[in-house]
This record gives structure tokens, C-alpha cells and sequence, in this order.
């Protein structure tokens, strides 16, 4: 016997000990795929016989299935399963994931079993046992299907178990093989007109003929596509015999799929003589039927009872359903997937026109599978969390829409007139803005929490820890901005190897080292500004915002710090700095330059005081003021110990060059501190743009970003310059002025610059590399390490620095924050690009020194 | 940090008998936190002075053991420099014999009082010098203090130089330093170990009991025993972190602006009655915080389930322990479930089982525009039966004597709504989300501005 089972199923072996099920299971099954309940009750208590512990050992075995079945795995129960009792379990379980239940029941014969049983003397089983359970066995036999299985399979002697091979079949709706390329298309319900002419637009040929006294058609398509049809080919509009003609003619010529709509399954039950009750224009298509011939007629029932559920496409990245499906049915069998695929999910509740309020299962897809549906008219077809309803309402006076796949196109026809009058009006999902920014007001705690992974361009799959998200939680809620702003976060940035020289902790050479090794022929060094990071969107208008960002106040852009707060609590503040800043890009012509409306900047915004105040106030002078103070009272004591003859003369010198470190300290950050009122008083140098409409700016070198922030430089006062250099790291004469430059910019109090490889992206023998290595001065230093860090018998400690973390750290927040651009510029899902800033600001929990 | 002690009485140079050091010698001891300096800057027969200079090694003190676990943060702070409880350790060390009052070679001048000079700076003046003459006075110090400039040349500096004069026995001035300078430092303290705090109260003896503000000292002491905020919470959320060490301050300053009506208890009774009425058997609290309301639930039978949610993880360790679970004496398994999560997230693992939700003194916390997303979550995905959202009344500000006019009762209050406002508030999410609401005032209720707390019962 050849037994073909669906590739998907869950398997149930049926029949008394000692029939051959394991051995049998053995020779057609994976071990893997085969969960024994003898097994099972091994690992419970280590002897497979042990009745006593079979509960246990089924919970077991249910598990285990359950995970295979989850994770669309066929699984085979190799255990008795002599009652109805036995049986239901696994029907149930089968039914909870979407797999067919399949039974093959083995019987050959009590005397066999018997006869096996007693070879086999570790089991008990006499013969009163075995006759029982065979009778059980062959009173079940027929009420199989009753119990659920869909199929059944009985092997009745052990010639035929032994003969007997098991073949896999793919689901009936799993076409992944067929790669398309394919026109799906929209509810036509019977406007056969319009369908003409939108498979004319399509490319396809339609010649309509008499064939033996019949009207027929036949569609030539266009090289090598394929139409897939959504459902609802009837009802309510002029021609749906024609419809059915088309579609049934392309299914016949394998040029088309159709997957069944409510309104078809309605129809196949009044052909078949059910009961049903004649509404939504069901009564237009028996009258359309009334004139057409018999053998039409005739026809129609094997076509109808055909259609599929829905269809799985293109390797599994397209699934056509009519009424859309959720991630864990696509691919599967079950009577629930069959009614949602169909009807979709329904709250419950009854809306103003008497319909049904539907469930919005699209808001909540999160499925890699792309899923095209209709079923729901609306006003446009618009992409939501990568599914997309098609049915645009074209026998209400809309149009009738195909999409085009995989290039995502949209082809529309319009309605020739209103064929019928809506009960609801059309409408757009959402009146405000798009589906996507509808969908969007919602995210999921299982969309950040948890141990997560995140595919990147850059870096390939990121690893985010589930203590990490649980630290950036209450930021990201409590703290941050709202998601819908907050698209991209800078990465951290790693000093450069500890300085050679003795006495320093960083110096440039370190640096140009770092990216010669790493083959970098150029490198830009920046200005490192003493400010505070931030990254600014910037929109034309707060229309512009609203519609881009999906926000819903009237901010035209916003301004936020490396952890997503607001850098500035005045939100007056925030919108006056935005002005002057879109003024700036207006009178540099960006915004026609670059074709677009919005623009996201990364820059420093000085005073370093204008945020970091409270910072300076609570910690940092309050080190200045006391160190000062005991190191002082210290030295005089000393000062007059040693006057009055106590060898200490060489501890007061000690003290006397710790209180001068002292009092450097105080004045570290004088330079980086001013009061500021207004705008006037601040300053912003942007070094990056990071994205606009179409576009992450990672591809273009800093050359090229730092060309455009002098553009910006030139437009407005309260855009400060950076200043920045060419390095070929092959010229020894250029990394000897670099290293001076340096050199004279600490020296004048600067924080120290930034060195960057002349690629935004850069990429050595290991892989990626850093995108930016800090030096730092040795007065800024000093602010961070303390006062006395450059003591000899400190800074020998300290320069036993460990900076892999960091740059490890470094190079995943940039390929995260890479990862978020992209995604938002191709205007996903906005779960998607806030899974990767939330792993961003998670990764920052991350314990790493922060001096670094 | 800088101690010095002197003392006129003649001959003064027996102060080094006292204090068992010589002072003709530089003294140096070992601390596992760096070393301390003993020496005297004078020795005559008519004044003799021994200081006391504490070398803290300020990596050593950031360095620690593992990668974060440093006994401070990985911050520059004043910890190595400013006079705490280091100082102490260190006097204890020094002094030991003498600040138990013992001298082997003068015992008799051990035990009498003699004049007495102390000098301590950079002594940090938490709580200003009303607090530092209200510790030393009591004790018979004449207080002298000079306050220490900033980098800049402020004069609010949070130092002081500290000058005590008097007579007294040595063993008291020491054991006074030893147990006030930590209370006047009043930051965390990172005790050795839980006998460290014995050891400072065994150094009261005799004096502390009778001390006027012996309440303040034992209350500053405790109260910073075991604050060690988590390193990666220091990184991401300082203002956090700023609240837990300031927690005391803080929330007093909102219990005793509304202490007369001990608001807290009667707005936790109310909500309590309005679950009750909602008939709910499995209640959300959102933003449960250390669990308040639950712990006022899990005495009600009608709370059959009750889930607590809250962003953050530390409250929720605090809440675990209030409710006592998967302790002895603490509810059944499952009855309460702590979960970390957020408003502005859907969540299914309490939005499926919970009839109600509660929302006590949790949105006033949310920025504005955050509140479209949690409407969304709470009423429109979610759906409890009933919702119940409590919020400080604005109008009832006017009647907070010590409240400026303008300001929030709380330091992280991001709004808080009159009562017409969050009447608005309410009736649009009803329009939106197809709930009816009834309005409420909990509290003293006054004819022109309302109850202090406002609260809305969200049923569908």
C-alpha cells in the first residue's frame, strides 16, 4: 500500500503491543520525528514499562509534539492508542497547530502480537492483554474519521505492513516551488468588465470564442506569469458567469490560482442544493445563472469545491488568502484555517450598519511571510506590518486592484459605475495618516523584551540579552521620546589604544595605527566639540512630521540625547532651535538637493554646560572644591611639620604637586561652560546626515558629510564649524602635522578629536571596523578620570585599560543604528526600526567602563 | 580629608601619650582603602597638634573586583577627598586605645577633660549648618565653620572647614568625630560590612542617647545602610537613580504636603471599593510600583488573581518582598504575579486575564505624548471590563499651603489635570474606545476645588 501523507501532519500509530509499530515507524520516519511513549516513560523513571508513570510520560510525548508541530515539523505518536479516549488528545493537539491528523492503524493479527510479546520478556503484557486491545482497536475502527482524522490508514496483515511505503505530499496549499511571477488580483465579484480590462493592463491576452455551441475564453498571460485571485468571483456585480469563466479557464491552463471567498463557498452550498440564506447579492448571481446553459452549470461545482483556502507562494514569501491569515496558519490544514482564511476574525461586535466590527489582525502581524488578502473594501490598497488588503471595493463604484509580485507594484482599473450600493461606505483604514502609522500606534511588549535577535546589513545577527532589554524598558517608556521620533540612536564611541608614550592614557598615533592595520589608506580627523550628543529630525512642516513620523502633537521635528530623552525640556526651546535649522537647510537648498522633506542630522550641541549642568554642579565640582581643600590643609600641615625639623620635606613636595593637579581640575572644564538664555547662546555642529526621504547617507564618506555641514555653517550663526582634515595614513609628513594639530587643539583646551576612517562604512581583513576612535586630551581626561589621574603612580594603573568591550559594543550599536535607518527609510513596520534603537539603548546597560 | 586635634593643656606634647603616637615621628598606616598620614604639625609644651591626613586611592576605590562591582561607581566623585565615614574607619584604626579612652602612660589625663581643638575639612554640610550646629552643639563644641569655595569661586559650596573648640576628654571628641562626621556626610556609604554600623553605635554610648537630635543621626545612619544602585542603572537613568537616593526626601515631600488627610490610604481604600463594585476577579495593577494597592487587595476575597505591573525591575523586587512572595506567609502560588513591562507596550500576559485594571497615580508619570499609545494598549487592544485611573487634582493645589503655585506635587509629575481636563480626557477615551465613565473625588472634599485626588471608573 502506498500511503501518501501530507508533509505536514501529526501521525498517530494505532495498535496493541507487540504489532509493529515502532519497527515500522523505524524504517519510514526520521527518529527524530517519531515520539515514543515507551520512550518517554523511560525518561521519566528509566524503564520503558513502567505503567505507573504513563501520565507523565504522555504529557511528555504531548510536549514534544506540540514543539514539532509548532514549528511545522511532522510528528508520528508511536504509542497504542487503543481507546477513542487515547486518540482525542492528539486530534486536539493536531488541530491546535494547524496539522492534518493522520491514523495508520496496524493489525495483524492477536496471535502475532502474542506470540511478539512473549519473545520479548521484559513485558508483561499476557495474552488477555493483547486480545483486549485488539477488539478495542477494531471497535474504533470506523468511528476514525468521526474522531477527527483526516485520515486513516489500516494495515490489517504483516504482508501489508511490510509492504506498505509512505510517501509525503506538500499541503495543497503549499506552492512555495512555484517562484511566479504573479498578478494577484482583488474581490471582482462578478465585473467581469473591469477584470477584462485590468488583466488587458496586465499584460495578459483575453480572447473570448464559442467553443461547441458554448461561450468560452482563453488567456494567453505574459511570459512565464501568473494571476493568483483573492476570492469573491461572484455575487453582487453584472457578469459573474463570465468571471468564473475566466478564472476556471486560467486554473484549467495552470496560469492562475484561485483561493475561495466567502461569497464563492456561499455559492458552491446553493449549487450543491444546502439551505442557505439569499443575501449580499447572492440572488444576482443565481439570476445571471438562470440564463446560462446547463453544462456550464454543470461545471461549476468541481472548480468551486477546488478552490484552496489560500495559497503559499514564492518559497514561502507569499500568502494569498482571501481574508487575510495569520503567521501561524500560513502553510497549514485545519478547519479554523479554512474559516479564517475565509471570514478573517470578528470582535463580536455589531457596528452602526449592522455589520460585523472585524478584528485587526494585520495591526498584529508580525509574520516574515507577506500575506495578500481582500474580503474588507477599502479606499486604497496600502501596505500594514507587511500584509496588504487588495479588494478596493470595485463593484461598489472603487476600482479593482492587482498586485504585482515580487515587484510590489499596484495596478488599479476603475469601476465603470456603482453596481451595487455599499452597505458601510468605503473607507481608509485610517483618516489621519497611513495604515502603517494606524498599525503603528500599537507595539508589543514581545517586540522588545526577551532574549531577541535582530538580522543586521551590516553586522548579520545581533544577539540583545533579555536582562539588557529588561534595564532599557523603563528608559525607553518612562524616559525616552516616543518611538515614533526616536528612529535612530548614535552608537558609543571607543578611545583609541592606550598611548605608548609614558604618561599619556591617548594620542593620535594610536590611532592612526589602529586603521593602518586595518589596511585604511585615508582617515578624516573631526574636532571633537566639548557639547553633548545629539541627534536632530528636522522636518519642512509639522505636516511633514505628522505624515513621516507618524506623530501625533504638532512638533515639526525633534532633538534627542544618545539615550532618546529630549535634549532639551523646553519644547520651545526645542522647536526655535528647529527654525533656525530649517531656515539653515533652506538656504543651503537641501531640501530640493537632496528630495526630501525631512532630514535626520547627528551633531553636538554646545555648551557642554546646556545639559550636562546638573551633571557639573552634583559631581564634578563638587570633586574640584574638595580635593582642593584636603590636599591644601594637608600640604600646610606638612609645611609646618617640616618646619619644625620632621623629615617630610619630600611628602610636602608630594602634596604640593597634588594640590596643583587639584586646581588644574577646577579648571578643566572652564571652556566648555557658559550660561545660556537663548538660542543665541547655543551653538550645534552637525558632523553627520544620517537619512532623508529614500536615503541612509552611510554610502557617502565624510568628505562629503562634512562638505555639507560647512554648507549649513555658512547659512546660519548658530551652527558652529568643525573643523576637520584630510589624513593619508602613508604620509608620514600629513600624520606628523595631524599629530600637531592634535597637539594644539588640546593644548587650547579643546576635548580632543575624532578620527574616522574616510568611509563611513568601513571594512578590514576581520571585518567591520571602527567607525570613529576618539583621542582625548589630557585636561579633558582629566574631568573624567579625576584629578590626580595623571600621578605617576596612578596613570600606570590606569593605562591597564581593557577597550574590547567598548569597541565590540561600538561596532553593534552602529550596525543597529545602521540597521534602524535602513528600515525606516524603507518605511517598515515601525516595530521594526524600534526593536533596533531599543537594542541600541539595551546594549548601553551593557557593564563597561564608562570612561572609556 | 584632613583631622587635625590639638590641645593647650601643659604639657601639651602628652598628647602623643594620649593618642599612643609619637610626635616626633611620621606615622604611616595601611587601610584597605589607601593609607593614612599621622603627624604633628606642632609639638610645644603649650600646643600640640596631630593630624590626621586620609590618602584614599581613587582608582583603587573605582577599580573593584570584577568589571562594575568598584565600591563606588566609575565616576569621579568626591568620596576620595571630602570627610566621610572613611575618615572614621580610619580614626578607629589610628586611635583605637585612645577613643576607648584608655592610655596606658596617662591614664588619669585620659579620663579628664582638657582643652581641645579639632579641625576636619572638606566636611560635607548636607542639610546645611543649622544641622551641623544642631549635632555638635548639644555636646558642648563651640562650632566655628568656614565655608569652602568652588572652582569657579561659589560660595555655596557643599563644604565646610570645620573647627570645634572645648573641653572635653579626648575619648569623646574622637568617639563625637567619629560618629558625626558620617552623619553630617549623609551620602552612601559603603560599609565594610553590617559591623560597621554596630561599631558606630557602640561609639554613641553614653552621649547619643541624650543627644536632642539623636533621631536625625540614627535616621541617616540607617537609612543609606545597603543603597548600592545598580551600576547599569546609574548609566541609563540617572534621574532614577537620583530619586532612590533621594527617595526619602522626595516622597516626603509629596506625604507631607498631603499627610494631614493621609491621602494615600484613603485613595488606596477607594480604589480597593471600586474593584469591589466592578465585580472583577483578576485585577491588572499597572504601574504597581512596590505594591501598595496589592497589598491591599490580597486581603480582599473578592481579588481571586492579581497581577502587578511595573517598568522597573527594582520596584518589583521591593513589591516581592512587601507581599512576601514565594515566602512563607505570603499568598498562594499564582494568586499575584509580578511582571516587567510597560504601558506603551501591548502586553497579552496580563491584557488576557485581567477584568480590571487600575491605574493608581500612574499617568501623571507618562509624558503627554505618551498617552495616545497607552489609550491604545489599555482600551483600545486590552479591553479590561472596567479601568480605574486615579490622578492628583491641579485645581486642589491651591489648598497645599507649602506648594508654590505652578509646581507638581511630585518631581516626576510630567502633568497633573484639572479636573476639567482629565473630565476631557476621560470622555474622549470613551468616545474612542466605547467606555462609559463616572467621575469621582477622593479625599477632603472642598466646595471651590474639588477633592485632592480625582478618580475616573472606565466600564464597558
Amino acid at each position: 500500500m502506498n500511503i501518501e501523507i501530507p508533509d505536514f501532519a501529526l501521525v498517530v500509530l494505532i495498535g496493541s503491543t507487540g504489532s509493529g509499530k515502532s519497527t515500522f515507524a523505524a524504517k519510514h520516519f526520521l527518529p527524530t520525528e517519531v515520539i515514543s511513549s515507551d520512550h518517554c516513560r523511560a525518561l521519566v523513571t528509566d524503564d520503558e514499562t513502567d505503567q505507573s508513570v504513563s501520565a507523565d510520560a504522555f504529557d511528555i510525548v504531548r510536549e514534544i509534539a506540540g514543539k514539532r508541530l509548532k514549528h511545522r515539523r511532522l510528528a508520528v505518536i508511536d504509542a497504542t492508542n487503543v481507546r477513542p479516549a487515547d486518540r482525542k488528545g492528539w486530534v486536539e493537539l493536531a488541530r491546535k497547530w494547524h496539522a492534518l491528523p493522520v491514523a495508520i492503524v496496524f493489525d495483524p493479527g492477536i496471535d502475532l502480537c502474542i506470540e511478539r510479546n512473549r519473545s520479548r520478556p521484559e513485558r508483561a503484557f499476557g495474552g488477555p492483554v493483547v486480545q483486549r486491545m485488539v477488539q478495542e482497536i477494531r471497535r474504533g475502527l470506523g468511528g476514525l474519521q468521526r474522531e477527527g482524522f483526516r485520515q486513516v490508514w489500516k494495515l490489517d496483515s504483516v504482508a501489508r505492513i511490510e509492504a506498505a511505503t509512505i510517501v509525503r505530499q506538500p499541503l495543497w496549499t503549499d506552492k512555495r516551488h512555484d517562484h511566479g511571477p504573479f498578478d494577484i488580483v482583488g474581490d471582482v465579484h462578478g465585473c467581469a468588465s473591469e477584470l477584462q480590462a485590468l488583466l488587458g493592463k496586465l499584460g495578459y491576452q483575453v480572447d473570448w470564442r464559442e467553443q461547441n455551441g458554448q461561450r468560452a475564453v482563453a488567456v494567453t498571460p505574459p511570459a512565464g506569469r501568473k494571476a493568483v485571485f483573492v476570492g469573491d468571483l461572484v455575487d453582487r456585480g453584472p457578469q459573474s458567469p463570465d468571471v468564473l469563466r475566466i478564472v476556471m479557464s486560467m486554473v484549467a491552463a495552470g496560469t492562475a490560482y484561485a483561493v475561495q471567498g466567502n461569497h464563492d463557498r456561499k455559492f458552491q452550498r446553493w449549487l450543491a442544493g444546502r439551505k442557505v440564506t439569499i443575501a449580499h447579492g447572492l440572488q444576482a448571481t443565481i439570476d445571471q445563472l438562470a440564463t446560462e446553459d446547463a453544462r456550464f452549470r454543470d461545471s461549476l461545482p468541481d472548480f468551486l469545491d477546488g478552490l484552496r483556502s489560500h495559497v503559499w507562494l514564492d518559497g514561502g514569501r507569499l500568502a494569498v488568502a482571501h481574508a487575510g491569515l495569520k503567521e501561524e496558519m500560513i502553510g497549514r490544514g485545519s478547519g479554523a484555517v479554512r474559516e479564517f482564511a475565509l471570514y478573517g476574525e470578528t470582535t463580536g461586535e455589531i457596528d452602526e450598519f449592522g455589520l460585523p466590527v472585524r478584528a485587526d489582525w494585520a495591526a498584529n502581524y508580525r509574520g516574515p511571510t507577506t500575506v495578500v488578502y481582500g474580503h474588507t473594501p477599502m479606499l486604497h490598497a496600502e501596505w500594514v506590518n507587511n500584509t496588504m488588503c487588495i479588494d478596493t471595493g470595485c463593484v461598489f463604484g472603487g476600482r479593482l486592484t492587482a498586485l504585482r509580485w515580487p515587484e510590489r507594484d499596484l495596478v488599479e482599473i476603475a469601476a465603470e459605475r456603482v453596481w451595487c450600493e455599499p452597505v458601510r461606505p468605503l473607507a481608509a483604514r485610517n483618516a489621519a495618516g497611513s495604515a502603517q502609522a494606524e498599525a503603528d500606534q500599537l507595539l508589543d511588549i514581545d517586540d522588545v523584551t526577551g532574549r531577541r535577535w535582530i538580522d543586521t546589513t551590516l553586522r548579520g545577527r545581533m544577539v540583545v540579552a533579555e536582562e539588557n532589554a529588561a534595564a532599557a524598558l523603563e528608559v525607553m517608556s518612562r524616559f525616552a521620546l516616543p518611538p515614533q521620533w526616536l528612529v535612530y540612536l548614535p552608537p558609543t564611541m571607543s578611545p583609541s589604544e592606550t598611548s605608548a608614550r609614558e604618561g599619556w592614557l591617548e594620542r593620535p598615533e594610536e590611532a592612526f595605527a589602529h586603521f593602518r592595520t586595518r589596511n585604511v589608506a585615508e582617515v578624516v580627523c573631526e574636532e571633537k566639540h566639548m557639547g553633548s550628543r545629539a541627534v536632530i529630525a528636522l522636518c519642512q512642516s509639522a505636516d511633514v512630521a505628522k505624515a513621516r513620523f507618524g506623530i501625533a502633537g504638532d512638533e515639526s521635528g525633534a532633538i534627542w540625547t544618545r539615550t532618546g530623552r529630549a535634549f532639551f525640556n523646553d519644547a520651545v526651546m526645542t522647536e526655535a532651535l528647529l527654525a533656525r535649522l530649517r531656515g539653515a537647510v533652506e538656504s543651503a537648498g537641501l531640501w530640493q538637493e537632496l528630495q526630501t522633506d525631512w532630514l535626520l542630522l547627528d551633531a553636538e550641541i554646545m555648551p557642554w554646560s546646556a545639559k550636562a549642568g546638573s551633571l557639573i554642579e552634583s559631581q564634578y565640582a563638587p570633586v574640584a572644591a574638595s580635593s582642593v581643600a584636603g590636599l591644601d590643609a594637608a600640604a600646610d600641615a606638612l609645611t609646618r611639620a617640616a618646619a619644625r625639623g620632621l623629615d617630610v620635606a619630600v611628602l610636602r613636595d608630594q602634596f604640593d604637586a597634588r594640590v596643583a593637579r587639584a586646581q588644574r581640575y577646577g579648571a578643566a572644564w572652564a571652556p566648555y561652560v557658559w550660561p545660556v538664555d537663548g538660542i543665541a547662546d547655543l551653538k550645534v555642529a552637525p558632523f553627520h546626515l544620517l537619512a532623508s526621504e529614500g536615503r541612509v547617507w552611510f554610502d557617502q564618506d565624510h568628505v562629503w558629510h562634512m562638505t555639507l555641514a560647512e554648507r549649513l555653517v555658512a547659512a546660519d550663526s548658530v551652527i558652529t564649524r568643525t573643523r576637520w582634515r584630510i589624513v593619508p595614513l602613508a604620509d608620514d609628513a600629513a600624520v606628523h602635522d595631524a599629530v600637531a594639530w592634535w597637539e594644539q587643539l588640546t593644548a587650547g583646551g579643546g576635548e580632543g578629536m575624532v578620527v574616522k576612517p574616510k568611509s563611513f562604512v568601513a571594512r578590514g581583513p576581520k571585518g567591520l571596523i571602527q567607525p570613529a576612535l576618539k583621542v582625548r586630551g589630557p585636561e579633558y581626561l582629566r574631568i573624567i578620570y579625576g584629578p590626580e589621574y595623571d600621578a605617576p603612580e596612578h596613570i600606570a594603573r590606569l593605562r591597564q585599560r581593557k577597550l574590547e568591550g567598548k569597541r565590540n559594543l561600538a561596532l553593534r550599536e552602529f550596525a543597529l543604528g545602521h540597521e534602524a535607518l535602513t528600515r525606516f527609510v524603507a518605511r517598515e513596520p515601525l516595530r521594526r526600526v524600534h526593536e533596533c534603537v531599543f537594542a541600541v539603548l539595551a546594549l548601553e546597560s551593557e557593564p563597561i567602563d564608562p570612561r572609556l | 580629608m584632613f583631622l587635625s586635634i590639638a590641645t593647650t593643656h601643659q604639657p601639651a606634647t602628652d598628647l602623643g601619650f594620649l593618642l599612643n603616637k609619637h610626635p616626633d615621628r611620621l606615622h604611616e598606616l595601611a587601610l584597605t582603602y589607601g593609607k593614612a598620614l599621622i603627624f604633628y604639625p606642632e609639638a610645644s609644651e603649650a600646643r600640640c597638634e596631630a593630624a590626621l591626613v586620609l590618602d584614599v586611592d581613587p582608582i583603587g576605590l573605582v577599580r573593584g573586583k570584577g568589571q562594575s562591582d568598584g565600591l563606588l561607581d566609575q565616576y569621579v566623585n568626591d568620596r576620595p577627598y571630602a570627610a566621610s565615614s572613611f575618615l572614621s574607619v580610619a580614626l578607629n584604626k589610628a586611635f583605637r586605645t585612645a577613643m576607648n579612652g584608655v592610655s596606658s602612660a596617662r591614664q588619669e589625663l585620659a579620663d579628664s577633660a582638657i582643652p581641645l581643638e579639632a579641625v576636619v575639612t572638606p566636611l560635607p554640610l548636607r542639610g546645611g549648618e543649622a544641622v551641623l550646629r544642631q549635632l555638635f552643639e548639644p555636646l558642648g563644641w563651640d562650632v566655628t565653620l568656614a565655608p569652602i569655595a568652588g572652582p569657579q569661586g561659589d560660595t555655596t559650596s557643599r563644604y565646610v572647614r570645620l573647627t570645634l573648640r572645648g573641653t572635653a576628654r579626648l575619648a569623646a571628641l574622637l568617639n563625637h568625630l567619629y560618629v558625626l562626621i558620617p552623619v553630617m556626610d549623609d551620602a552612601k556609604h559603603y560599609w565594610v560590612g553590617d559591623e560597621e554600623i554596630e561599631k558606630l553605635l557602640k561609639r554613641g554610648e553614653g552621649w547619643l542617647d541624650a543627644h536632642p537630635a539623636k533621631e536625625l543621626i540614627v535616621r541617616r545612619y540607617l537609612r543609606h545602610r545597603g543603597v548600592l544602585a545598580r551600576a547599569a542603572l546609574a548609566r541609563l537613568a540617572p534621574e532614577v537613580q537620583d530619586d532612590a537616593l533621594e527617595s526619602e526626601t522626595q516622597s516626603q515631600s509629596e506625604e507631607t504636603l498631603e499627610a494631614p488627610i493621609r491621602l494615600n490610604d484613603l485613595r488606596l481604600a477607594a480604589v480597593v471599593d471600586a474593584l469591589r463594585a466592578t465585580g472583577a476577579r483578576t485585577i491588572a495593577d499597572l504601574g504597581c510600583g512596590e505594591g501598595k494597592l496589592l497589598q491591599f487587595l490580597v486581603r480582599e476575597r473578592f481579588a481571586e488573581r492579581m497581577i502587578g505591573l511595573d517598568p522597573a525591575a527594582r520596584e518589583l523586587e521591593r513589591a516581592a518582598k512587601r507581599l512576601k512572595l514565594g515566602a512563607p506567609g505570603g499568598p498562594p502560588e499564582g494568586r499575584v504575579t509580578l511582571l516587567q513591562g510597560s504601558l506603551t507596550y501591548r502586553d497579552l500576559r496580563w491584557a488576557e486575564a485581567a477584568d480590571a485594571a487600575a491605574l493608581v497615580e500612574v499617568i501623571e508619570h507618562l509624558d503627554p505624548d505618551r498617552l495616545p499609545m497607552v489609550e491604545r494598549v489599555l482600551f483600545g487592544a486590552a479591553r479590561p471590563r472596567a479601568v480605574i485611573v486615579t490622578t492628583p487634582n491641579a485645581d486642589y493645589n491651591a489648598l497645599f499651603p507649602s506648594l508654590p503655585a505652578g509646581q507638581f506635587r511630585h518631581r516626576d509629575h510630567r502633568f497633573e489635570w484639572t479636573r476639567a481636563e482629565f473630565a476631557a480626557w476621560a470622555q474622549r477615551v470613551c468616545s474612542s474606545f466605547t467606555y462609559q465613565v463616572a467621575l469621582s473625588g477622593i479625599g477632603h472634599n472642598d466646595e471651590t476645588h474639588g477633592a485632592p485626588t480625582q478618580m475616573a471608573v472606565f466600564t464597558r
